[in-house]
C-alpha cells in the first residue's frame, strides 16, 4: 500500500521531480540578515574552537571580526565556507539556504567569496587568467573545456583589475607579484565572481601603510552593494574601516 | 609589445606545430629508409632500428601520458605502467587469438599456455578478443574504467602528495603480482608472446613493422596536438590552478576531484594506447611490465624533459631510452645506477629539465627578458607533498 501512495507521489502531475527542480540558487535576504550562524560548536580533539557561537550579519554590512590567535575567527570562515563541518549549530546564508549541506564549491557559486590569510593566487598563471577562472560561469568539467572567453567576459575583468589596479601586471605571472599586488589580486579574483559576502582574512597582514590605505578604501567601497567580513588583527586598520565590530574570545561571542 | 610577447609566452608559445612537423617527417624518411633504400645503401634504415625507434615513440607517448597528470596537475602517478601493461595485455590478447591453430599445440581455441595448463575452454575474459574492434575498445576501456574507479576513490577522499603516489605504486604492484600467477589466465610470469599477425598482416614483415612505427606516430602526434589544446582551454588552466592552489580553486567554486579524476583517465587511455602500439612492435607482453621500477623509470623521463612541458616529456623519453639502449650494451648492470644519478642530477641541477635549460638559454640570448620568468615552478613538485599532511 505504501509503495503505491509512493508512486502516486512520484506520478503526481501538479509537481515536477524533485532532482528536476532548479536548485534555489537566490538568496532570500528580505528580513535583512545575510548570515545567520546560530549556536555553533565544535571542537577539535577536545579543544573547544568554536563554544555556542552566534552572529548575524546584515545584508550590505562592513563587519570586522577581531579577537586574540585562538579565539575561532578562522574557524568560524572554514565553518561559514564549507571547509569544516561544525559538531552542532546552524549556518543560514539568507533566509533558506542551509550552508552546511552544501561543499566548498557550491557555497562559492552561491557567492560567498573567501581570501585567505596567506595571499593564494595561482603562480603560474598570469593575472589575468586568474581572473578569468573566477568568473561566473559553469564550472563543471565539459563547459570548461569549452569555454571561450566572452567580450563581456574580458569587460568584467577589465572592470576588476581597475579597481585592484593592476592594470599594468595584466599579462604577467602572478607569481611575480610582489606581496600587496598578490592580495589585491585574491580580493579581484573574489570580486570578479559577483559575490554577495565575502570573508576577508587578514587582507593588510605585511602590507606598506600606503597599501592598507588603499585597501581600506577599497574594503569601505565594496560595502553596501556586497556584505563584507574582515578578520583582522591591526587596530588601527580596524578602526578605519569598521562600522560595527564585533569580538570573538574562545570560540564564542563576546560582544 | 613587450606584453603581447610575455602573454604568448605564458600561453604556451606554441612550439607544438614545428615539432609535430619535424616528427612527421623524421617518420618519414626512417620509413623511406627502409622500404625504397637498398640493404647497402648509406641512407638505409634497418628494420631493427625501425622497430626501436617506435618502441621509443611508445615510450614517449607514455611519458606524455605522465606528464599531462604530473606536471600540469601535480599528482605524481607511480603506476602509469599499469595502465601501460593493461592496454598491452589487451592488444596481446588479441594477438593471441590471432595465432590459431598454428601455436605449438595446434589448438584452434586455446593460446598455448592454457593447453598447457590443461585448460579445456576460453575464460570469460578471453571471448571477443578475437575481434580487432572489440580488442581495441578493451585498449581503452580497462585502463580508463580502473583509473576513473581509482581516481573517483581517491580524490574524493582528498588524498594528495606522496599518500597518492604510494597508492598508485601499490595499484601497479598488485597487478603485478595478480598477473604472474597462472590462475589468471593471463599467461603467468611469461606473459602472451609468440605473435604470428595483426589483422592478416604478418608481424615479422617489414612493411607490417613501418606501418606498425607509423601509426604510432602519427598518434603520437594527434595525442601531443589534442593534449596541447586541452591544457590550453579554460580547463587547462583550472588543472594548473588545481596544482598550484587546490584549495583555492575549491573555494572559487571548481570541483576539483571531477577535474582530477577527468584528467586521470584521460592520461590512462593514452598510457593505454601506448601499451597497446607497444606489444605488436616488442612481440611479448609480460607481467615485467606492471613492475613498479618502470613507472618510475617514466616519471624520470619526465623530469629530465622538463615537467610541466608536452615536448618535453617527449625528449626526455626519447633521449633518455636513447642512452638506456647504449648504456646497457656497454654495461648492463650499471643501468640503474646511471638513472639514479641522473634523476639525483636534474633534481639538482635542471628542475625544470631539458626545456627548461633551453628556455633559459633562448632567454639569455634576448638581453630585454631577464625578468624571473620561470624560476618559480621549482617549489611546486614539493607543495603536494606538504599538503599531503591533511588526509
Amino acid at each position: 500500500m505504501s509503495a503505491l501512495t509512493d508512486v502516486r507521489e512520484v506520478m503526481r502531475r501538479d509537481q515536477v521531480w524533485s532532482f528536476l527542480k532548479d536548485e534555489q540558487k537566490q538568496v532570500d535576504v528580505s528580513h535583512d540578515v545575510i548570515l545567520y550562524v546560530e549556536g555553533l560548536n565544535l571542537s577539535f580533539d577536545g579543544f573547544k574552537a568554536l563554544n555556542d557561537l552566534n552572529l548575524y550579519v546584515n545584508d550590505g554590512e562592513l563587519r570586522c571580526l577581531i579577537g586574540a590567535n585562538g579565539a575561532g575567527k578562522t574557524t568560524l570562515m572554514d565553518v561559514v565556507t564549507g571547509k569544516t563541518t561544525p559538531d552542532s549549530g546552524s549556518v543560514y546564508f539568507g533566509q533558506s539556504i542551509n550552508l552546511l549541506q552544501h561543499d566548498e564549491a557550491d557555497i562559492a557559486q552561491l557567492g560567498i567569496g573567501r581570501k585567505f590569510q596567506k595571499p593564494t593566487v595561482f603562480e603560474a598563471l598570469s593575472v589575468f587568467d586568474n581572473l578569468e577562472l573566477s568568473l561566473k560561469q559553469q564550472k563543471s568539467v565539459l563547459p570548461m573545456l569549452f569555454a571561450r572567453l566572452t567580450p563581456t567576459e574580458i569587460d568584467r575583468i577589465d572592470e576588476v583589475l581597475n579597481v585592484i589596479g593592476l592594470k599594468e601586471q595584466c599579462f604577467m605571472q602572478a607569481g611575480a607579484l610582489s606581496h600587496g599586488q598578490k592580495q589585491w589580486l585574491e580580493i579581484g579574483v573574489l570580486l570578479v565572481a559577483e559575490p554577495r559576502l565575502l570573508l576577508i582574512d587578514e587582507p593588510v597582514a605585511g602590507m606598506t601603510a600606503q597599501e592598507t590605505e588603499r585597501t581600506a578604501e577599497l574594503l569601505t567601497s565594496l560595502a553596501g552593494e556586497r556584505t563584507v567580513i574582515v578578520v583582522e588583527h591591526d587596530m588601527e586598520f580596524v578602526r578605519s574601516i569598521a562600522r560595527t565590530v564585533t569580538v570573538l574570545h574562545q570560540g564564542s561571542v563576546l560582544s | 609589445m613587450n606584453q603581447l610577447m610575455r602573454f604568448s609566452r605564458l600561453h604556451g608559445d606554441s612550439k607544438v606545430a614545428p615539432f609535430v612537423a619535424i616528427l612527421v617527417v623524421l617518420t618519414l624518411l626512417a620509413s623511406m629508409g627502409n622500404l625504397l633504400m637498398p640493404e647497402d645503401s648509406a641512407f638505409y634504415v634497418s628494420t631493427y632500428t625501425i622497430t626501436l625507434l617506435g618502441k621509443y615513440l611508445c615510450y614517449a607517448m607514455l611519458a606524455l601520458a605522465v606528464d599531462v597528470i604530473w606536471g600540469y596537475c601535480g599528482i605524481l602517478s607511480l603506476g602509469h605502467g599499469a595502465f601501460f601493461a593493461l592496454g598491452g595485455y589487451a592488444m596481446g590478447m588479441y594477438l593471441m587469438r590471432q595465432i590459431g591453430d598454428r601455436g605449438v599445440y595446434g589448438n584452434p581455441e586455446l593460446p598455448d599456455f592454457m593447453v598447457f595448463l590443461n585448460w579445456t575452454e576460453l575464460p570469460w575474459f578471453w571471448q571477443g578478443m578475437d575481434q580487432f574492434w572489440f580488442a581495441m575498445l578493451m585498449v581503452l576501456l580497462v585502463p580508463g574504467i580502473l583509473a576513473f574507479i581509482f581516481g573517483w576513490l581517491a580524490f574524493r577522499s582528498r588524498v594528495t602528495g606522496v599518500y597518492l603516489s604510494i597508492m598508485t605504486q601499490a595499484l601497479t604492484y598488485a597487478l603485478l603480482l595478480a598477473f604472474f600467477r597462472n590462475e589468471m589466465g593471463f599467461g603467468g610470469n611469461n606473459g602472451l608472446t609468440d605473435f604470428k599477425d595483426i589483422l592478416g598482416f604478418d608481424l615479422q614483415a617489414d612493411t607490417t613493422r613501418v606501418t606498425l612505427f607509423a601509426i604510432t606516430a602519427l598518434l603520437l602526434a594527434v595525442i601531443l596536438v589534442i593534449s596541447h589544446k586541452i591544457l590550453q582551454s579554460r580547463m587547462g588552466k583550472v588543472i594548473v590552478a588545481i596544482r598550484d592552489g587546490e584549495s583555492r580553486a575549491r573555494f572559487i567554486g571548481y570541483r576539483t576531484e571531477r577535474f582530477k579524476v577527468w584528467l586521470f583517465v584521460y592520461s590512462a587511455l593514452i598510457a593505454g594506447i601506448a601499451g597497446a602500439l607497444y606489444v605488436p612492435q616488442v612481440g611479448i607482453i609480460n607481467p615485467g611490465e606492471f613492475s613498479p621500477l618502470n613507472s618510475i623509470e617514466m616519471v624520470i623521463w619526465v623530469a629530465v624533459g622538463g615537467r610541466g612541458t608536452l615536448i618535453g616529456a617527449i625528449v626526455g623519453a626519447l633521449l633518455v631510452n636513447f642512452a638506456k639502449t647504449k648504456f646497457t650494451a656497454i654495461m648492463p648492470d650499471g643501468w640503474l645506477f646511471a638513472l639514479g644519478a641522473l634523476f639525483v642530477f636534474v633534481t639538482l641541477y635542471l628542475p625544470q629539465g631539458l626545456m627548461g635549460l633551453y628556455k633559459k638559454m633562448m632567454d639569455k640570448r634576448r638581453p630585454d627578458n631577464s625578468d624571473s620568468h620561470g624560476s618559480d615552478t621549482e617549489g611546486k613538485n614539493a607543495e603536494p607533498a606538504v599538503k599531503g599532511g591533511n588526509v
